[in-house]
């Protein structure tokens, strides 16, 4: 996959319009128009019930340029699927002759949870189709839930900070090796402070013929309670603190694509969110300490993974 | 007048793509990007940063901002390498 | 045309071959499984077009054809019971994007308790959801209804489903006519969409968020599409009676024109209500049946013309409505009758739950007991027939 000509690619037409209801600095709007610049026009999009859909089609306005379809929370995956299918029947009988990209669109919500049956139903009957997940860690749409993407220690409404109760109690699922177990031919990491890598798997995975992954950070200024102007930069502390490991498994063969040269301790990243702020009460430290030993152990694990070749 | 239900399309999809451009969002915002168009260096890091497409980009070059549409997040001014993009508070 | 000799399952999935559907996704669920597993081998065989996709639930199933309709494709599947009623969600979404889809239904009672033998309690329960429901009163009726609901469902573009009762249509040998290939395709003709997705020249966004300002309106939109609908299956049943010679309407009047006392009933069941009424003729009492063939969109015009001179009617539900005032068909058909001036007493019989066999008895009982309620005595406005008490 070549290098990404940000310019060049800032000439051709957007496919993502202005005018949608997400929230000022919304990491999930970055990544689609990121996405949609490498997909072009000849795409369909698929989204889950949730906040994409919701902010970008309010009849009788839609922010997209390109077909889009909706139908309910946990089944984009197979809705897509049926397109697809559809797609390949009518080619067969010579009544469509464009290729054409397909690509599902889920929040950590209907991707992680309730999603996750329909996405691993449609991965495994190998459907030509890419599944993003713009995962902000909750249920954002609904007002902040827990979901079993959200990070260990984090507030969120059903895993609040309380007095007895520090947040959070569970390591977030890693869906990114979930999906990997499922031999599919590609499956990725991904963070839209580094619009290359990113930009460079979705290239990757629509050349690709067969089901594709990618777990996409995706900051969210409400949730995380950090003012909107820090987007990117928490979605490159993310990566500079091992949170968000940027990296590929292309063919079941784990590669790290995003390598920095210096690691930030965890508190970085955390003490920009207002959602780890309970964090860094005294009796609450040992969170931290335990956050800070997994991120470096998983961390670990996936360069040996690369270097074992596995 | 808003249509009545003879007169909308069947099983409410929309027709128009990007009829979203009709709906302005730049009155959501309290403070607005300013660009000092000495240290820009056309990078596109504003534009590809954007979430609402709002970094108006003609022939390769970063001409300003589509105020009808941005919210003033801030992003903008926070990306730039050069910080040639400054925000100021919105007065009444 | 050949005769043969067939299932209701193996009659549907006969009918979904003819149909030869670009994509077919479909989960198994007793008794409807056969439908899949023969139509799979056909596919297998290469005896069909059709992309099949085995999906990993209903509710995916349903997902995965309302994706493939919006793409523009010919669309059927099939199922029964708890699958229907985990697709719950899905079909009102389907009915509402308004796209062509036709179930090969099997009549299952719902659980709890788990029970895989027939009642109508799974129909019954999405007969708000906007499809067109019809059900079949054999398996000759459930072949030629399948065939004529691609039809159906592509004019009306609303979704159908054609139910035939569950073990006792699903599971016995009947005798079949079936059309040849060709005349099943003729009739059906070319595939009509709404509108369509994969139409990246004229992008379209389906599935919008419709706030209080519109959604009203769509839903009426809706609405008006199912009033529509009667016009629609009756034009295309009349064109199947004119090319193949098999007559079918909203409902069928079984000896009712001097009826003094009639039984409405749904399904299977009117068979051997058939019997029961001409053994009744033949002792002298002056009965008639009503069968409802399409349930969705209701036939009240049909059913009070055809019961307004009668003067009792007992209106059999193989499904119950757990208190609400009598079964689902008895509270439709009573409120159809009560704007007439002249209208018959009418009664409710739940019968038939879970499988529950009804004998000529039985429906003997039923006519019994609302010729006694005729002659002045109390019976119950609600009944359960057939139920150990």
């Amino acid at each position: 996959m070549g290098v990404i000509d940000i310019k060049k690619i800032a000439k051709t037409e957007q496919l993502f319009a202005p005018g949608h209801r997400a929230c000022a600095g919304c990491g999930a709007t970055i990544i689609i128009r990121q996405v949609l610049s490498v997909a072009g026009k000849d795409t369909v999009v698929g989204f889950a019930t949730g906040c994409m859909e919701v902010v970008s089609t309010i009849f009788p306005y839609t922010a997209w340029e390109i077909p889009f379809l909706h139908v309910a929370f946990e089944n984009v995956a197979a809705a897509i699927s049926g397109v697809e299918t559809a797609y390949r029947a009518l080619k067969k009988k010579g009544k469509i002759k464009k290729k054409i990209n397909f690509i599902a669109f889920g929040g950590d919500g209907g991707t992680y949870d309730i999603g996750l049956q329909a996405l691993s139903g449609a991965m495994e009957r190998g459907h030509d189709m890419l599944y993003i997940c713009y995962d902000n860690g909750a249920y954002m749409n609904t007002g902040i839930q827990r979901s079993s993407a959200t990070p260990f220690g984090a507030h969120t409404t059903t895993s609040p900070a309380g007095k007895k109760i520090p947040g959070k109690m569970q390591w977030r699922k890693d869906l990114t090796e979930i999906m990997a177990s499922h031999g599919v031919p590609y499956v990725a990491q991904a963070s839209p402070a580094y619009y290359q890598d990113l930009m460079q798997k979705v290239e990757k995975a629509l050349s690709i013929e067969g089901p594709t992954f990618i777990d996409v950070l995706s900051p969210c200024p409400l949730g995380w309670y950090y003012a909107t102007k820090d987007t990117i930069k928490i979605a490159k502390l993310a990566v500079e603190t091992k949170y968000w490991p940027l990296y590929e498994v292309d063919n079941g063969v784990h590669r790290v694509t995003v390598k920095p040269r210096k690691f930030k301790p965890v508190e970085e990243w955390l003490k920009m969110q207002g959602r780890f702020r309970h964090l860094f009460k005294e009796e609450n430290k040992w969170m931290i300490e335990y956050i800070q030993k997994e991120l470096d152990k998983r961390w670990e694990r996936l360069l040996k993974l690369e270097e074992a070749g596995l | 007048m808003k249509e009545t239900w003879k007169e909308l399309p069947i099983g409410a999809i929309i027709k128009e793509p990007g009829s979203s451009k009709r709906f302005e969002t730049g009155d959501w915002r309290t403070e607005r990007p300013v660009l000092d168009p000495e240290k820009c260096i056309h990078c596109m890091f504003c534009w590809i940063y954007c979430p609402d497409s709002s970094i108006k980009v003609e022939n390769g070059k970063m001409e300003g901002f589509l105020y009808e549409y941005c919210k003033g997040c801030g992003i903008c001014a926070d990306v730039c390498p050069t910080k040639a993009i400054t925000m100021v508070r919105e007065e009444v | 045309m050949k005769v043969v000799a067939k299932t209701a399952n193996e009659a549907m999935a006969e009918a979904m071959r003819q149909i030869n559907p670009d994509v077919v996704a479909a989960y198994p669920i007793t008794p409807a499984t056969e439908i899949v597993q023969i139509f799979s081998s056909f596919v297998h065989d290469g005896l069909v077009d059709t992309e099949f996709i085995a999906v990993e639930s209903e509710h995916s199933a349903m997902s995965a054809c309302i994706g493939a309709a919006a793409a523009g494709a010919r669309v059927m599947t099939s199922t029964s019971s708890q699958g229907l009623a985990l697709m719950d969600e899905v079909l009102y979404i389907a009915a509402a994007l308004r796209l062509p889809i036709v179930i090969c239904e099997i009549n299952r009672a719902l659980s709890a308790p788990i029970n895989i033998h027939c009642d109508h309690s799974d129909t019954m329960n999405v007969r708000d959801s906007g499809w067109i429901q019809i059900y079949a009163e054999d398996s000759q009726e459930a072949y030629d209804s399948v065939i004529q609901a691609m039809k159906i469902a592509e004019e009306a573009f609303l979704p159908a489903m054609v139910t035939a009762d569950g073990f006792i249509l699903s599971h016995a040998m009947q005798r079949i006519d079936m059309l040849e290939d060709e005349e099943v395709q003729a009739f059906i003709g070319e595939h009509k969409s709404p509108y369509n997705l994969l139409d990246i020249y004229n992008p379209i966004t389906i599935g919008p968020l419709d706030l209080q300002d519109y959604f009203f309106e769509h839903k009426r939109q809706e609405a008006d599409a199912m009033m529509k609908a009667p016009e629609v299956i009756k034009k295309v049943a009349d064109e199947f009676g004119q090319k193949f010679g098999r007559k079918y309407g909203l409902v069928e009047e079984y000896r009712l024109d001097d009826a003094e006392y009639a039984i409405v009933v749904i399904g299977s069941t009117a068979g051997t209500a058939k019997d029961t009424v001409d053994m009744m003729r033949d002792k002298g009492h002056k009965v008639g049946l009503l069968r409802i063939r399409v349930f969705r969109p209701f036939p009240a015009e049909e059913i009070v013309k055809a019961l307004k001179n009668v003067r009792v009617v007992g209106v059999m539900d193989r499904a119950d409505g757990v208190n609400a005032y009598g079964g689902p068909v008895f509270m439709e058909v009573r409120a159809a009758l009560y704007e007439e001036e002249k209208k018959p007493d009418v009664y409710s019989f739940v019968y038939g739950l879970g499988g529950r066999d009804v004998k000529p008895v039985d429906i003997e009982r039923v006519f019994q007991m609302i010729m006694d309620a005729d002659k002045g005595k109390k019976i119950d406005r609600l009944n359960y027939i057939g139920v150990r008490e």
